[in-house]
């Protein structure tokens, strides 16, 4: 974009020059009375510009804290106690309400999980797709009528709705009044909170393939979190599977569905039981995810894993880079036990 | 109006079988019929005084359950499968139509005995773990108290043995320490395995569970999926297996029924309905279920429309607008389920014609 392009670049030095999103080390805490929840445990990963990325993994294993923690919109107790967003090139973690609020929505927006919530009930469509562009500059009552109604086809509602009030419409319809209200300004980057969950597959389905076509078309970048793997394995490019607020694999979707290397992964691939294809018997995972106030030591996935060894439980595993995705989980570490040092 | 088959047997055709080895399950001996439904409606009344509507949530819906049969009811939110299982626990009174368990109308049931007798062998498993389980009780209460109504004969001590027993079946081990805690000391599946209990405690024919999954995570899921075909093959239970996720419906079930809009659209067995869809209904809800392992399946004709809300409907098929196939006929008369395969029944006005049915 030619306005973006004359705005003074302060690329940090680790930022790969072709990526618009670049998460370090990024930590996340809840300060509790009851002590300290570590949701997210420094994770790292970048997003290049057109790229979907899918953070899958199972409620509580802080997929939507990360999502918040890029956003900047955690509140109390929430907390980032260490690392940093680099967004096109700039920290957003510790920016001003006031800068952020030039970057949200115009460079970086959120699709909420529920609709239902995120909309409001008692103001129009039309109205809060107004408030939105009021709130970011856009003040000509034409220029917002004729953004508003091109937006809704786009995402194949027709714009009489703009006049509809939340309830009027049906979930899918609600779903994507939200993302077509994310995409009034054009963003470089959307960041999608389990957005299809309250849809039937059908509408699940029809949804993500616009998802997909809006992406091609406008060329934004997507984090798409959700519990559903095999609902992102036909449309994300890369795959982040999360356990207890750890990376437990990144890699290319496809390389990450045709052999997975973690056995968390493993264990939810075979979760899962197919329409198609012989039937077997699937064992799930056992066990439950841990309570992240008082996380297992070594290993946070040990006490489910079929492959455990001794070293699991006596001390953490480092991200490992195997074939180009990063696993943690010592079957995969390159230097022998012995060794200290648990870094790739 | 048309009959289910209720004879659901064995798929006549099955391909070398690893279902039923799998599972070493038993079949019900074709005809021992546990529960059916006749003609059941379910309308509510809508709106205001001035703008009044008739919602039809359930329309003319035969459908039955064998003994020791897991039949699954699948469909889009807002199709009436939710509505079916109300009428079936008795929470709605149907608008018309019965529903027969073990060859009595259940409308029969006027004395409170015959009714708490009904509900103890029909119970249910609600969807939302977390809301169906009091917060401020043990878990033993529950069922505990499912035990007092439903089973007094017991005494005291058998009571609590039974609900330890339940607890064991249902793997919430080890069942006298779980029985102690309260509902918020749980996880999800762990809460949901309650849910199983307390209906089983109860020696139930049949459960009615009304998407007892579909809150869980995905590696929790297939746990509870296989306590339900335990508790078929152990406990002797039938389950009505409500779901709008049909690769765990095949998982799970021997029998497959298909809402559509209030009405069935199609049933028969799993693997049948599965290989040869032949209403387009069913085969976009195939063709839409997510699977990592196949090619995604999108053509240019990706439906995008949605149910409708069956307000004071008009004669026809409540499908033919989403239907790429919808002929003249569709559009005035409302198709009946016809068999048109062993055990296999549609209501399609084009498949009916005998023509080959390939919307999606």
């Amino acid at each position: 974009m030619s306005s973006r392009a004359a705005e003074p670049q302060l690329v940090a030095a680790e930022q790969r020059p072709d990526s618009i999103l670049d998460v370090r080390d990024l930590s996340v805490e809840y300060l509790l009375e009851s002590g300290v929840v570590l949701a997210v445990d420094q994770v790292s990963f970048s997003l290049k510009e057109r790229e979907f990325v899918a953070i899958v993994g199972e409620s509580g294993c802080g997929k939507s804290t990360l999502l918040f923690a890029i956003a900047q919109l955690l509140s109390p107790p929430a907390e980032i106690t260490s690392g940093s967003v680099f967004f096109r090139g700039r920290n957003m973690v510790g920016l001003s309400d006031s800068a952020l609020t030039a970057i949200r929505w115009k460079d970086l927006s959120v699709v909420m999980q529920s609709a239902m919530n995120a909309l409001n009930p008692v103001k129009s469509i039309g109205s809060q797709f107004r408030d939105a562009m009021r709130a970011h500059g856009t003040t000509s009552g034409e220029e917002i009528e004729a953004r508003s109604a091109e937006l809704l086809r786009m995402v194949g509602i027709d714009p009489v709705h703009l006049k509809s009030y939340p309830h009027q419409l049906s979930g899918g319809m609600r779903q994507r009044s939200m993302i077509a209200m994310a995409l009034l300004f054009t963003p470089e980057l959307v960041i999608m909170d389990e957005p299809t969950s309250a849809l039937d597959v059908v509408a699940q389905r029809s949804l993500m393939v616009q998802i997909k076509e809006l992406q091609e078309q406008f060329g934004f970048a997507v984090i798409f979190v959700t519990h559903d793997m095999s609902l992102v394995s036909h449309f994300s490019d890369s795959l982040m599977v999360m356990y207890a607020g750890q990376v437990a694999e990144l890699g290319p979707t496809q390389r990450v569905f045709g052999s997975p290397a973690h056995p968390y992964t493993v264990g939810l691939m075979d979760a899962f039981p197919s329409i198609r294809g012989p039937q077997r018997t699937l064992k799930g995972i056992p066990g439950h995810p841990p309570d992240l106030a008082r996380p297992p030591f070594g290993c946070r996935f040990a006490p489910r894993c079929p492959k455990v060894m001794a070293r699991c439980t006596a001390e953490p595993p480092g991200l490992y880079q195997v074939d180009g995705i990063e696993v943690r989980c010592f079957l995969y570490d390159p230097s022998p036990p012995a060794d200290e040092g648990s870094t790739p | 109006m048309t009959e289910l088959s209720a004879q659901p047997g064995p798929p006549p055709d099955t391909e070398p079988d690893a279902r039923q080895e799998s599972r070493g399950s038993s079949r019900q001996d074709p005809g021992a019929q546990l529960l059916r439904t006749e003609g059941l409606t379910k309308h509510f009344k809508i709106g205001s005084a001035l703008s009044r509507g008739t919602l039809h949530a359930v329309d003319d819906v035969s459908l039955s359950v064998g003994k020791r049969e897991i039949v699954a009811l699948a469909g889009e939110s807002g199709s009436g499968k939710s509505t079916i299982a109300r009428l079936l626990a008795k929470v709605y009174k149907p608008t018309s139509g019965e529903v027969y368990f073990e060859g009595k109308p259940i409308s029969s049931n006027r004395s409170r005995a015959d009714q708490l007798r009904y509900s103890g062998l029909a119970p249910m498993v609600f969807q939302d773990p977390f809301a169906s389980i009091n917060p401020v009780f043990r878990v033993s209460h529950g069922v505990m108290r499912g035990l007092k109504l439903h089973r007094p004969e017991l005494s005291k001590q058998e009571q609590y043995d039974e609900a330890v027993r339940v607890f064991d079946v249902v793997g919430l081990t080890p069942a006298a320490d779980v029985l102690q805690r309260y509902p918020h000391e749980l996880s999800g599946g762990q809460r949901q395995r309650v849910g199983f209990a307390q209906a089983l405690a109860m020696r139930p024919k049949l459960i009615i569970a009304d998407e007892p999954v579909s809150m869980l995570d995905v590696s929790i899921r297939v746990g509870l999926l296989n306590l339900m075909t335990k508790l078929r093959a152990e406990e002797d239970v039938s389950i009505l297996y409500i779901t709008h996720d049909l690769a765990s419906a095949r998982y799970v079930a021997d029998r497959l029924v298909v809402m559509y809009a209030a009405m069935l659209a199609e049933s028969g067995p799993m693997e049948e309905v599965l290989t040869r869809p032949k209403h387009p209904y069913t085969q976009l809800l195939l063709s839409a279920a997510p699977d990592p392992r196949a090619p995604l399946n999108v053509g240019a004709d990706t439906d995008r429309g949605e149910p409708p809300k069956v307000i004071d409907p008009t004669p026809g098929c409540r499908f033919r607008w989403r239907c790429p196939l919808a002929i003249e006929i569709c559009h005035s008369v409302t198709p009946k389920m016809e068999t048109l395969g062993p055990g296999h029944e549609v209501a399609c006005h084009v498949a009916q014609s005998g023509a080959e049915v390939k919307a999606f």
